[in-house]
């Protein structure tokens, strides 16, 4: 359990814009990396492409051990889909369907250990069970949402904005067992622009900002710059 | 794994029982089309028998299409294809598992109708019996190459207009050999042949449409 998640030198493209390039991190098991940075810069893109949703321009993310991870995980998704819970803005839930019916039919997709309502009970929403989605506040489909990454058996969480609606107790909750997850050695990233609570000695911040293109292109300026000097 | 795809059949299901107006809005409008005719053409019934295979075919792929443009576009909506893709299914499978779950819900009950459009469009009564026939083999090249097409646009606003384009030239083997079979049945002449080639091209289109459909869906949100 002392595997760690390195990403090495990714660029990411879209369109004809540089997100960020040469972005590195590491995350090792009972760790948080906390995303920060303005709307645009790259958070939701980063977790995209660690999902292997969106392919990188340039660079690797690697699993292993801390001295020489060596799996390849970019475009693994036999291991992304065994390890990695992403949770994106957009909740996943069928309105049509109630809170039960949805959770159950990933617990079916995934392979889910956790069972339903105990985990519905700890983020608090084990009285909507049985509504539809459709009838839920935004707050309370989120919490739903995060029942689903409580049950995932996948220990790295991506989290993009996982507080997006939810109430000061929600977001307590949130923490404790975001906290709890990290305890038991799993890994956090998460996206956020506020502040989730998890213990300051388990957390590392990313600031998006260090790693945009405009940044990257006037530290390589002055470099030349001072070469030329 | 079959469990697995059996799960998001009846999952599909389950939401348009729930939606009901999608599967009840296709029949309507496949019932209005086919009531359409006798009213531009009038009631001269050795015209309507001519024609009834041909309309009740046309109106048939037309209502078909209407149903085709949800197929993914409400799972890119809420963020399930995402997940989908995250999960361990094969995306081939999720895509297999949704063009049957459209088939069970727009093609069976238009079948189901058939007859009763049947003898409004004056359809000989040897014709019956082969029209449904025809329909339950070509219907599901219908759903499999139409999930092709639901998959190219589903990142497209206004995906509708252009997967019509897409795909009604592609339905053309469909309707020839549909009606081909039963009026050769109604005329009396062996039919096998367009039923072994209509049989064909749905087996065709179910052996492609998950693996095309899924390459489209990975390229779309990317």
């Amino acid at each position: 359990m002392t595997e760690i998640l390195r990403g090495q030198n990714l660029t990411c493209i879209r369109g004809d814009k540089v997100i960020f390039c040469d972005l590195s991190f590491d995350v090792p098991p009972g760790r948080a990396l906390i995303l920060n940075g303005a709307n645009g810069s790259g958070k939701s893109s980063l977790m995209k492409i660690i999902a292997g949703l969106l392919p990188a321009q340039n660079g690797e993310i690697f699993y292993g051990s801390p001295k020489d991870p060596d799996h390849n995980i970019l475009g693994d998704k036999d291991w992304i889909s065994r390890n990695i819970c992403y949770l994106a803005h957009k909740n996943g839930l069928k309105p049509e369907m109630t809170v039960a019916e949805n959770l159950k039919f990933w617990a079916n997709m995934e392979h889910h250990e956790g069972d339903i309502r105990t985990e519905a009970e700890k983020i608090g929403v084990d009285h909507c069970l049985d509504l539809p989605v459709c009838y839920l506040s935004s707050g309370q489909a989120r919490r739903a949402a995060l029942t689903r990454v409580l049950c995932h058996p996948g220990r790295i969480w991506l989290l993009d904005e996982p507080t997006v609606g939810l109430d000061v107790i929600g977001v307590e909750l949130l923490s404790g067992l975001m906290n709890d997850h990290l305890m038991r050695g799993g890994s956090i990233l998460a996206a956020t622009h506020i502040q989730l609570g998890i213990d300051a000695d388990k957390s590392t911040l990313l600031n998006m900002s260090d790693f945009s293109y405009a940044k990257a292109s006037r530290s390589k300026d002055d470099q030349e710059e001072s070469l030329l000097c | 794994m079959l469990k697995l795809a059996l799960s998001i059949i009846a999952r599909d299901l389950r939401l348009s029982m729930r939606h009901g107006s999608a599967t009840t809005m296709v029949m309507g409008f496949f019932v209005m089309v086919v009531i359409m005719f006798p009213f531009a053409i009038g009631p001269e019934q050795n015209i309507l028998e001519r024609i009834s295979v041909g309309v009740i075919w046309v109106a048939a792929l037309l209502s078909c299409l209407l149903s085709l443009d949800r197929m993914f576009q409400t799972d890119y909506e809420d963020g399930s294809l995402d997940q989908f893709i995250l999960s361990p299914v094969p995306l081939e499978l999720v895509v297999m598992a949704k063009c049957i779950a459209h088939w069970l819900t727009t093609s069976l009950p238009l079948i189901v109708i058939t007859p009763i459009l049947g003898i409004m469009m004056n359809l000989p009564e040897t014709g019956f019996l082969p029209l449904i026939l025809t329909m339950l083999l070509g219907t599901p090249a219908l759903s499999f190459i139409g999930g092709i097409g639901a998959s190219v646009t589903v990142t497209l606003r206004r995906g509708g207009i252009l997967l019509s384009l897409l795909i009604l030239p592609l339905y053309i083997p469909v309707l020839i050999f549909g009606s081909l079979a039963v009026k050769a049945a109604i005329g009396g002449y062996p039919a096998m042949e367009h039923l072994m080639l209509l049989s064909g091209f749905s087996l065709f289109s179910a052996a492609i449409a998950p693996w095309a459909a899924a390459a489209a869906i990975r390229a779309g949100l990317e």
